[in-house]
């Protein structure tokens, strides 16, 4: 049913605090699509962004993986970066400074390798101003140790999370990798270890193979699926952990309409992220903002809240 | 300022086996192009193929605010491509990357090109003319008719151009190196500009190094942004070195002595 609550031409409140971290509107650049935040600049400017989530950043430099790094598969693509990063040292010196002038909500996401390792890169990350959370990688299908093993075991989850949470203040979002058998279990983890949100979800771990040269394509074997082709793993898993957990989520994966976005507020996101989706349109994160405010106007509704999990009332 | 235009076909039509040939009304992009640079064009509005793919410059109308761009059907993308109609439009974004490096005052250029790689040397040689410089053209192609398309662009520029085929049914009977090393007098010139397939460039390099001349190649890689935020389309220029180039930021023309 229509409501006309919303006075005419009075745009809604699209403004969104996800478990600590305030939001202009609901539209996140997911980590590694948007590298630094000025690299797209001739189209989006960052500081329109709800949230920039910069490139994962690790303690030390990393040097990222072998080429070809990347390779489209029918409504997607693998990548497997690596996770290429010049170290938080040089990140806080070269990339912050610009981001925290310019006004954009900053998200750094981080990753490691041990425990301590996503502790100390916290540590450092929550010391900087201009920083509005973390985003923790635990879900990276590219890298040899860290990454992925720990998002794939609710004891580690549960782990590294609390251990971020004792190095910072600044809001913990933890980025659930889909590659598990029971996303629900480690949301919980994820939960109990202290997260004041969830971030989900990341890449699913495939390969694709060159027939003419009879070997994997991508210089690291296996690569990360991402792009519409996994836009409904993601929507179930969102449905399926907002019924049990009580964090609010971010929610992405293939989202490249603003009628994508809608589902993933309808499964129970609060906030979404955009990636892939803005390698083909870099007008997308606009486009989404500008399409839910009319979406809302539409249904006479002032705001998200009204959306968000829709979809699970029978 | 690279920008997103919806530009409008005027002509795409087939010059060669799988060789197609597209002129784009695209002003804003037009207006700044640089040879070398690329666009990045959404082959088709769906989602599979997803991803843009990068087309170098093959000509640039500043009067009729044109692009033109000559590519070949490799893959899905390109096939989609190749049947966009006159007056629809496509999705492109550009320019991108860093071009050629232009030269200063009058100096003697040689281009080298192989295959379609011969496409952005056709801009980068129109805009030197211009110029003023001094101009000779190199290239290799894989058939007499795919020959005649760079032969008749060359003509029209006033570029004096040397084929190579592998039939040997235009100009030299073999590959561009084979030429280089069967007319010497082509290493006299200051600068030498290349973009072919990789091993072709690699022979291009080793051959301006022997004759002392500085030049620069442009090289091809998978890409997703094209903006340096995906860093994708990473590459080591030497095996040595131990960070990796993006192509699409940092390229995709780089110095000769960076490999």
């Amino acid at each position: 049913m229509k409501k006309d609550r919303s006075a005419a031409g009075q745009s809604p409140d699209l403004s969104v605090n996800l478990g600590g971290l305030v939001m202009k509107n609901p539209v996140a650049m997911a980590s590694g699509t948007f590298g630094y935040g000025f690299e797209y600049q001739d189209y989006v400017s960052p500081e329109s962004i709800g949230a920039v989530i910069v490139k994962g950043t690790t303690l030390e430099k990393r040097e990222g993986n072998p080429p070809p790094r990347i390779c489209e598969t029918p409504a997607g693509m693998l990548n497997a970066i690596g996770l290429e990063n010049p170290g938080v040292e040089a990140f806080v010196a070269e990339h912050l400074p610009r981001l925290r002038q310019s006004g954009v909500t900053v998200v750094v996401n981080i990753a490691g390798n041990t425990v301590e390792d996503y502790a100390r890169t916290a540590a450092i990350i929550g010391q900087q101003a201009g920083v509005a959370a973390i985003e923790l990688n635990i879900s990276c299908p590219n890298v040899k140790q860290g990454g992925l093993q720990f998002g794939t075991d609710p004891l580690m989850v549960e782990e590294v999370v609390r251990a971020v949470k004792t190095q910072t203040s600044l809001p913990v979002i933890p980025k659930l990798s889909p590659n598990v058998t029971d996303i629900v279990a480690i949301a919980r983890a994820a939960e109990r270890g202290g997260a004041d949100a969830l971030s989900m979800i990341n890449t699913l771990l495939g390969m694709a193979v060159d027939v003419k040269k009879r070997r994997p394509v991508l210089g690291n074997v296996f690569g990360g699926l991402s792009g519409p082709a996994i836009k409904p793993v993601a929507l179930r898993m969102i449905y399926q952990v907002y019924r049990e957990v009580a964090l609010p989520i971010l929610g992405g994966g293939g989202i490249i309409s603003t009628e994508d976005a809608l589902e993933f507020f309808m499964v129970g996101a609060k906030a979404v992220s955009v990636g892939t989706g803005l390698f083909v349109n870099p007008l997308l994160p606009l486009e989404i903002v500008e399409g839910i405010k009319g979406y809302l106007l539409e249904e006479g509704l002032n705001n998200l809240d009204e959306l968000v999990g829709a979809a699970h009332q029978v | 300022m690279p920008a997103l235009e919806k530009g409008l076909v005027t002509t795409n039509q087939p010059v060669g086996e799988l060789l197609y040939e597209m002129e784009i009304i695209a002003p804003k992009i037009a207006r700044q192009a640089q040879p070398g640079q690329f666009v990045h064009v959404r082959p088709a509005s769906t989602y599979d193929p997803l991803l843009r793919r990068p087309l170098s410059l093959y000509d640039v109308n500043h009067q009729l605010g044109s692009i033109t761009l000559l590519y070949k059907v490799v893959g899905r993308g390109t096939a989609l491509l190749s049947q966009v109609k006159s007056r629809e439009q496509v999705d492109i974004m550009g320019p991108l990357g860093r071009g050629f490096t232009l030269l200063a005052g009058r100096q003697k250029a040689l281009l080298v090109g192989g295959g379609v790689g011969t496409a952005p040397l056709i801009y980068l040689a129109r805009v030197l003319q211009e110029q003023g410089h001094y101009i000779k053209a190199a290239y290799g192609a894989a058939s007499a008719q795919e020959a005649a398309v760079f032969a008749r662009k060359f003509n029209e520029l006033g570029v004096e151009a040397w084929p190579a085929t592998m039939d040997g049914s235009l100009g030299y009977k073999g590959t561009v190196v084979g030429l280089l090393q069967n007319e010497p007098h082509l290493a006299k010139a200051d600068r030498i500009y290349c973009c072919g397939p990789e091993k072709m460039m690699e022979a291009v390099t080793a051959f301006a190094r022997r004759n002392h001349v500085k030049g620069e190649v442009s090289l091809e890689e998978a890409m997703a942004c094209g903006v340096g935020a995906c860093l994708g389309c990473a590459r080591k220029l030497n095996p040595q070195d131990n960070e990796y180039v993006k192509v699409c930021k940092d390229g995709p023309v780089f110095d000769m002595d960076l490999l």
